[in-house]
């Protein structure tokens, strides 16, 4: 650190520079998919406590099923299995674009855009079709 | 680092980094995300497919063996996954030793749990009574 304080002894000391963080920098797609990359991430680690609560209510008899069907059917728990699945989705999409990465692949410019602008589109796409086809195959909500 | 400076560079490096472990996470991350490519796909049309039915038909499609093989699979496979990922996004913020290990070690214990209740409820729905 010697080097890094040698302009300290003329004067008084100076605040270090900080390095910029996230607010400094205008928000850019890349960006924004990245960040929510990890939070999706996030939310989906958490999230595996609905499918365990899901799976051990299956398992444990027609009672604790139950109340699991009702607020799965509500609409909050509706809007939850849909985020969770979109999450789910998105993450996928965004990993494989990671992996593309990985390769070398990808990272001009424009390419980049483009495989970032295509992961929001396809997991926003893939989940909504799913869905429908989904209800459909139900014959309708239920 | 405590230790003297004896060591090369090279050697520094060799098997360390933030998690003590090298690039062994970063590769079993990649193979993780892989095979998670196929499992969460079928997983998303596992859970819409099972909306809405009773608990006697879940039962049944939850233990038939593609199904509970696939959940079974998604499950392992997610759990190790989550576990680096977790992992990763720790070290990135919590940088006070004592909170990252304990942070770490929540990490893993609730991996584990949420990963034994799961594969034990698709084991119990697959073989049990």
């Amino acid at each position: 650190m010697a080097e890094l304080d040698a302009g300290s002894a003329a004067g008084p000391r100076r605040p270090r520079p900080l390095s910029p963080h996230l607010q400094i920098y205008k928000p850019m797609l890349t960006m924004m998919m990245s960040i929510v990359h990890r939070i999706t991430g996030a939310a989906l680690y958490f999230g595996m406590m609905l499918i365990a609560w899901w799976l051990i209510a299956a398992a444990s008899g027609p009672n604790a099923y139950a109340y699991v069907e009702w607020f799965m059917s509500s609409l909050i728990g509706r809007l939850i299995l849909f985020g969770y699945t979109w999450a789910l989705l998105h993450h996928m999409f965004g990993g494989i674009r990671h992996l593309i990465w990985d390769t070398g692949h990808g990272l001009e410019p424009v390419e980049r855009e483009m495989l970032t602008l295509a992961t929001l589109v396809g997991s926003v796409s893939l989940t909504l079709i799913l869905w429908v086809a989904g209800y459909l195959a139900m014959g309708g909500p239920r | 680092m405590s230790e003297p400076q004896m060591r090369t560079p090279m050697r520094r490096v060799r098997g360390l980094g933030a998690a003590h472990s090298g690039t062994a996470h970063f590769w079993h991350q990649r193979v993780t995300s892989v095979a998670g490519i196929p499992l969460s796909l079928a997983l998303v049309v596992i859970i819409i497919g099972l909306l809405g039915r009773s608990h006697a038909a879940v039962v049944q499609i939850l233990g038939s063996p593609l199904v509970a093989i696939i959940m079974l699979l998604f499950i392992i496979n997610s759990a190790y996954h989550m576990w680096i990922g977790m992992q990763e996004i720790i070290l990135d913020y919590v940088h006070e030793e004592k909170s990252k290990l304990l942070s770490l070690m929540a990490n893993t214990f609730f991996v584990f749990v949420v990963g034994f209740v799961s594969a034990y409820a698709i084991l119990k729905l697959s073989f049990g009574v």
